[in-house]
């Protein structure tokens, strides 16, 4: 009888697992905002969550709260069933939260020694012991399958590799629990593949993690249980392996979403309204770039171009609209080259640009609605008369886009950074297609953006595309080019490497093309 | 080619450390403090008010000794005021440091009158640290190098000291890390708990210590006396050589000497009169050296990415 309650009683410890940490109760508010109601989360040891939401949602307050960033307003932290009151990111670390950030916390110039080990340096007499904290990172990395070598750059690493140091970071910081922000926004396909398999080892040796992200497809492949999070509640809280995408997102956006894009077949004109020979153009260090780059885009097609960020896309897209010098080879605009063409030509026989950084390259922040609108129309008759902007005539036709695309703004004269992420894509969308150009060039249309805004703006693009307009589509994000593209482009070191047909086209042969098409492993360094 | 022989001994040498002592402390305090991530341009101001206090000093309490020590002091406050314009208030680096250097000048030429009732030069300081010039045993018998390096007055010693620390402290230690982690990516020292604030004031504030104690060369071991002025833009020679020396202290060193040594050879064409132009246009020497110097090398060197960049943590928004 003893016996068998105690057994019980170990079988019980063995499979209830230890809540490490818990939240009850927290709310934060900014201004008026309230971005965190009343959250209540979970997490077990040993266990991987994620915390699924849009922009905006308020992902980052929560996490910036659990990390001491920030001060909720009210509720508590439980950590290891104690409570917990971070006032400082040091605190947290110190109680076993390590955190990897969207955007790499890493100073590039340094090694990766001198990152891991930066603030928490083992000592000697004579200063920092480097070769304690080397031999330190190397029994770590063995310990938990992280292979990197601890002399190199950070700027030399991959991105696939910074991360693995952001990693090795919170490990030497002795974290028990992770937090990982959007830990695969950066990552190729096969760089996703070796950071799930990264997690996995880590929850296995008995490392809790929480993703935040807003990609639905990787919850389903790693996470055990999800966290919606919408507009700063939990609107749900799901084991993974019960819940379908569809419904994820469902929840996530708070209506039904079509996650399909409604990709119509369409004819695509027999002839060529855009075309790029053996282009070359140097990166500001003065090395190429763009090497030896050749495509061309029909009217009525979209012409995808697939690749990791930093392989001439940016140079590409500067040449073809006119702000970067072409050192070589012809770039056509139906039969005239443009090479020499100023912007101002380019934009008005026909090109129509949406760049990839829309708040430093798309849009004057400060300047109004109407002010936006009239960027790039500057010569055009109906807005500008005698050399004064005609500020009636620009009201008007930024209220009349407003509508059209349903922007959500108060006014055309609010100014463009109050629009959220997706409302400021729109604008700019707004005013290319309003055009009604011949050639688009968008890049990285969604970086960014939430599921409703991605689906209106795809839809948008499929639209100019039914308008028989030729469109060059850069992204990073291989999901956007797959329900976008008629034609993928892999491009490669300033060069395509590789061509498919859409219908030909797997997720998995653009990715191998995407890292260079010599390894289809890359988890060796 | 008897020209150059005669031109480039051992005292031409000599001379070259002589003029180089100032601008290397100076290039290396512009070095750390830049490394941090603040631009610092007002090292001729911090060099001013090092000078001052330093013949202040020695002349009020009779002792060069402790004209260094309240020179090094003087600038190290100094600095503290560009660290907490910069750092605590946030304003423009260039501008601060601007300020720094029309300050120094201003406030150096006030005291003057102030303390000694007179513009234009200082009292003569009763004992100068040129006295206390001294041979180290052994190291000064190397042939050319020893009595070049090794028999020389404090200062330059204390030159030789500052360059060994720093290099120490920007290769070895911790804080050298997080100096460069400031400059490079504050938010990161943050984010793992090092107060940037803390690491960029510590930095400055050296930086006014290494200019201080420049100035103190200039008027308590060079001179004997401090004049309005006396520094004579090698605040300025001193962040060139720091901007071609790439931001590093070894780099800012071999600058620094390269432009005493053309100091140097400006003062000996000067003083042998070989060359049938007007003596004084070898005055410029120096200046162009370092305007060619940064024209050449600014583009091969790169800055510290956060460099005059403002830091603030966002404590708002979502």
């Amino acid at each position: 009888m003893w016996y068998a309650i105690l057994i019980l009683l170990i079988l019980r410890k063995l499979i209830v697992a230890q809540t490490v940490l818990e939240t009850l109760g927290i709310s934060k508010s900014f201004a008026k905002i309230k971005a965190n109601q009343n959250i209540n989360i979970k997490l077990y040891e040993g266990e991987i969550i994620s915390i699924l939401g849009e922009n905006g949602a308020g992902k980052s307050t929560l996490m910036n709260i659990l990390y001491g960033l920030y001060r909720p307003d009210e509720g508590r932290i439980l950590l290891n069933g104690a409570e917990f009151e971070a006032s400082s990111p040091r605190e947290a670390i110190t109680k076993g939260l390590g955190m990897v950030h969207q955007h790499f916390m890493l100073v590039e110039t340094l090694s990766v020694t001198q990152n891991i080990i930066l603030g928490e340096e083992p000592r000697s007499w004579f200063g920092i012991n480097y070769r304690k904290a080397r031999e330190d990172i190397i029994n770590l990395s063995k310990r938990y399958h992280l292979k990197i070598d601890p002399d190199e750059i950070i700027a030399n690493l991959t991105v696939g590799l910074q991360q693995r140091v952001e990693i090795l970071k919170a490990l030497y910081r002795k974290a028990r629990i992770l937090i990982l922000d959007e830990p695969t926004s950066v990552l190729t396909p096969q760089e996703i593949e070796d950071f799930f398999s990264i997690v996995k080892n880590l929850r296995d040796q008995g490392t809790s993690v929480i993703i935040i992200t807003h990609k639905l497809e990787e919850i389903r492949a790693i996470s055990d249980r999800v966290y919606i999070l919408r507009k700063g509640r939990i609107t749900g809280e799901f084991i993974t392996r019960d819940v379908s995408v569809v419904d994820l997102a469902n929840h996530m956006v708070g209506r039904d979403v079509i996650l399909q894009v409604n990709r119509t077949n369409h004819e695509t004109l027999d002839e060529i309204c855009f075309r790029i020979d053996d282009l070359k153009v140097m990166n500001n260090r003065g090395i190429p770039a763009v090497d030896g780059l050749s495509l061309y885009v029909k009217p009525g097609e979209i012409v995808g171009i697939a690749g990791v960020d930093g392989n001439g896309q940016e140079e590409l897209s500067e040449a073809v609209i006119g702000t970067r010098r072409i050192q070589d080879g012809a770039i056509h605009l139906r039969d005239q080259s443009i090479k020499h063409w100023s912007i101002e030509n380019r934009i008005e026989n026909g090109i129509g640009y949406v760049p990839a950084d829309r708040q430093k390259d798309g849009l004057i922040l400060p300047f109004s609605i109407a002010e936006n609108v009239l960027l790039g129309n500057q010569n055009a008759r109906s807005m500008i008369r005698y050399g004064h902007i005609n500020r009636s005539a620009i009201r008007n036709r930024a209220t009349k886009l407003i509508s059209r695309f349903s922007i959500v703004a108060g006014g055309p004269d609010l100014p463009a950074n109050y629009l959220s992420g997706g409302n400021q894509q729109k604008l700019i969308l707004a005013r290319e297609f309003d055009r009604e150009p011949d050639f688009l060039l968008v890049s990285q249309p969604t970086r960014g953006l939430d599921v409703g805004a991605i689906e209106y703006i795809h839809n948008q693009l499929i639209t100019m595309r039914d308008r028989n307009v030729g469109i060059l589509l850069i992204s990073m994000e291989l999901e956007e080019i797959f329900s976008l593209a008629d034609r993928i482009l892999v491009i490669f070191r300033g060069r395509i490497l590789k061509e498919f047909e859409r219908e030909e086209a797997t997720m998995n042969d653009v990715g191998f093309y995407m890292t260079g098409g010599t390894h289809r492993n890359s988890s060796n360094v | 080619m008897n020209v150059f022989i005669e031109l480039l001994n051992a005292e031409f040498l000599i001379a070259s450390v002589r003029l180089a002592t100032p601008i290397i402390l100076a290039s290396i305090g512009a070095t750390i403090c830049d490394r941090s991530g603040i631009v610092n341009i007002g090292m001729e101001g911090m060099m001013l008010m090092g000078a001052f206090f330093a013949a202040w000093a020695a002349w009020k309490f009779a002792n060069p000794w402790f004209g260094v020590l309240v020179g090094m002091l003087a600038g190290g406050l100094f600095a503290l005021f560009h660290a907490w314009a910069t750092v605590s208030l946030h304003l423009n680096h260039v501008v601060s440091g601007a300020v720094i250097n029309i300050l120094g000048f201003g406030i150096t030429r006030y005291l003057l009158e102030l303390f000694f009732g007179h513009p234009g030069t200082s009292e003569i300081i009763p004992h100068s640290l040129a006295e206390y010039r001294f041979a180290i045993p052994l190291l000064s018998r190397i042939p050319l190098l020893g009595p070049v390096l090794f028999n020389r007055t404090p200062i330059v010693y204390m030159m030789y000291v500052v360059v060994i620390l720093f290099v120490w402290i920007t290769r070895k230690t911790r804080l050298g890390l997080h100096i460069k982690a400031a400059g490079e990516h504050p938010i990161v020292l943050e984010t793992l708990g090092i107060s940037v604030k803390k690491i960029r004031y510590i930095a400055v504030i050296l930086s006014g210590i290494l200019c201080g104690l420049g100035g103190a060369y200039l008027s308590i071991e060079n001179g004997n006396s401090f004049s309005e002025g006396m520094t004579a833009g090698r605040g300025f020679i001193a962040l060139g050589a720091n901007i071609a020396g790439g931001w590093t202290v070894v780099g800012s060193l071999i600058a620094s000497f390269f432009f005493g040594m053309v100091d140097a050879l400006a003062l000996r064409i000067q003083v042998l009169g070989v060359f049938r132009v007007p003596s004084e246009i070898f005055l410029i020497f120096p200046y162009v050296a370092a305007l060619l110097a940064v024209a050449g090398l600014v583009r091969k060197s790169r800055a510290p990415r956060a460099l005059g960049e403002d830091f603030q943590i966002e404590r708002s928004g979502t």
